[in-house]
């Protein structure tokens, strides 16, 4: 069989594309001020694509992510401040922490089924945000935190204005997309989404349900310690007010309201939360309201969310093409 | 040499003893048929052979290796495979991906390969992709491919447990009620399918209520009473044994 290429070009690449390109040039027409809300929406979009491998793809409720988070931005701010190691190159020790952590938190809690693990996993993240105020180890700075964090530096040049995060962020965003993708398309994706389905029937198939149970925590949590790494940078100073429960709670709904299981739904859920409520900044204490009121209508009427996740889609002519007899 | 071996299992729910020091074999190659009345005991059996539940005692030997204390996945990694007697399909998901389910612990990329599609990953797709196809030509559905698997007709969604089932290649594969909820043309259709996997070498072992098609079919079956075993023997010998038709007809009677 030979390759052809039928001319078509792919709908979705097309949008992502327009998308990324109209991203890439908006700094150019804004002020810091809303270049550095974008650079907000940037990260919490990758805090719920993390987010979205635990709740969206294996359908376990975590409301306790921000722990994830705080264990990436500590471990950056404790080591770069005392050891004076560029922020960057703790990224993968950032992900070792908040993985590794995972792995300890979820282990004995993973069998817990949807509403208890729900309720376990906000005790997990409400006991790691005390925990850093009551400066743990000695290290923690306790409720003020860790300041001095150094600026990231990429290939010699220091990130510093809002603009260049901007491209730092959404830079980071885009690998993120594009592995989760792929990572969608995958042994592995499958075998949460036939976890989240049917657990039973996912067992009965061959799949070790508790082994993906974790290790979707696992991947989640770590992604989650990387995003911490580059907001500790980011600000500079970081301290457990920025890691509560409702920061858990934004991530959640930015999952719910998006799309569950769906990357272009909760890049739209990221956009929309963090994003419509600055816009709407003059109606002050309007805003929660019709927030509020928004989610509770969606719930009622589009509980698979905005943009749900669409069915994977696997080019099967080719491979009947190319298939002998059984 | 047996290719199961049940060694007087029991298990209990409770005050309600479900199985009684019920002990069988299957040979390879044969197809057994496990009948008896509802709440028999049957679905608990194949619940306790697949490692969803843990026998209170009694013992399970799958080719000569203890398999009651595995956990249910490393049974069908060993080479049982099962269907549910009410269909437990991952309904949002294509009828593809669902027999995708039964190659998954025939593949082997992790996470990170799965994160970085390396030449080794996508090799491995596309052949659990082309052995999916074969088994759903095999059982029918291959027209049916992309179609999300609540989608389907009941028959059909039986179907694909056992392409699901035949996906993870098993050696035994166990039915339970497979014809529950068929017509009589999907229930034929069912009947030669069923002797088709046997002849791929496939050891099949059987629950089954539609009792025509339990006698065409089994060369040996088991019948199972409150729990207990009471009779095994060829069509012909438990067709003729008077516990069973007491047993078994008499309740068929009362429904
Ligand atoms: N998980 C369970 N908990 C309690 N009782 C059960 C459970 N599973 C089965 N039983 C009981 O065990 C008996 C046998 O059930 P089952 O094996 O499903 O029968 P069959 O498949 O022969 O119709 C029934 O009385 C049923 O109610
Ligand atoms: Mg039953």
């Amino acid at each position: 069989m030979q390759k052809k290429y039928n001319g078509k070009i792919n709908p979705r690449n097309a949008v992502y594309t327009a998308v990324a390109v109209v991203l890439a040039m908006l700094p150019a027409f804004l002020n810091p001020y809303w270049v550095d809300v974008l650079n907000s929406i940037g990260i919490y979009a990758i805090l719920a694509l993390s987010l979205n491998i635990i709740v969206g793809h294996a359908g376990l409720f975590n409301l306790g992510h921000a722990a994830f988070y705080a264990i990436g931005a500590y471990t950056a701010a404790i080591i770069n401040t005392r050891f004076g190691v560029p922020v960057l190159w703790l990224l993968p020790l950032c992900a070792l922490t908040a993985g590794l952590f995972a792995l300890i938190v979820a282990r004995p809690i993973i069998h817990l089924r949807g509403d208890y693990l729900c309720i376990v996993t906000i005790g997990v993240g409400e006991i790691v945000r005390i925990a850093l105020i009551n400066n743990v180890f000695g290290m923690t700075g306790g409720a003020n935190g860790i300041f001095g964090i150094d600026r990231p530096s990429v290939f010699g040049y220091t990130v510093r204005s809002p603009y260049q995060f901007f491209y730092l962020i959404w830079a980071f965003a885009g690998l993120t997309i594009f592995l989760f993708h792929l990572l969608e398309y995958s042994r592995f994706g499958r075998a949460l989404n036939y976890l989240r389905e049917d657990e039973v029937a996912a067992e009965g198939s061959g799949i070790n349900t508790a082994h993906y149970k974790l290790a979707c925590f696992v991947v989640g949590a770590a992604w989650a310690g990387m995003v911490g790494n580059i907001y500790a940078a980011k600000m500079t100073i970081i301290s457990p007010e920025s890691y509560s429960f409702w920061e858990s709670v934004l991530m959640f709904t930015i999952v719910i309201l998006g799309g569950s299981g769906s990357i272009p739904g909760v890049l739209l859920g990221a956009f929309l939360i963090i994003g419509l409520p600055e816009i709407f900044r003059e109606f002050a204490n309007a805003r929660m309201l019709i927030f509020g009121a928004a989610m509770v209508v969606m719930m009622i009427f589009r509980t698979q969310g905005i943009l749900p996740s669409r069915p994977r889609s696997y080019k099967l002519s080719k491979l009947r093409a190319g298939e002998g007899s059984p | 040499m047996s290719l199961l071996s049940i060694k007087r299992l029991t298990k209990s729910f409770g005050g309600l003893t479900a199985v009684n020091n019920v002990s069988f074999d299957v040979e390879p190659g044969q197809i057994v048929g496990l009948i008896g009345p509802n709440g028999a005991g049957k679905t608990t059996v194949f619940n306790l052979i697949t490692g969803i539940y843990r026998p209170d005692q009694g013992e399970i030997l799958f080719d000569q290796q203890a398999v009651s204390r595995l956990p249910t996945h490393r049974t069908i990694s060993l080479g049982i495979a099962r269907t549910f007697q009410t269909i437990r399909l991952f309904q949002n998901l294509s009828v593809l991906e669902n027999v995708l389910s039964g190659r998954h612990c025939l593949m082997k990329s992790g996470v990170f390969s799965s994160l970085l599609h390396t030449p080794r990953q996508r090799r491995e797709e596309r052949a659990a992709l082309v052995k999916v196809l074969q088994y759903l030509e095999f059982v029918g559905l291959s027209d049916q491919a992309e179609q999300l698997a609540k989608n389907l007709s009941y028959g059909n969604q039986r179907l694909l447990e056992i392409a699901r089932a035949l996906a993870t290649e098993p050696r035994l594969l166990i039915l339970d009620e497979p014809a529950g909820g068929m017509n009589e043309q999907e229930t034929s259709s069912l009947v030669a399918l069923i002797t088709r996997m046997r002849e791929n070498g496939i050891t099949i072992l059987l629950i089954e209520h539609d009792m025509s098609l339990v006698m065409r079919v089994c060369e040996n079956i088991v019948v199972l009473e409150y729990g207990s075993k009471i009779a095994e023997g060829s069509p012909e010998e438990i067709k003729q044994n008077r516990r069973v038709i007491e047993a078994y007809l008499g309740t068929e009677d009362e429904e």
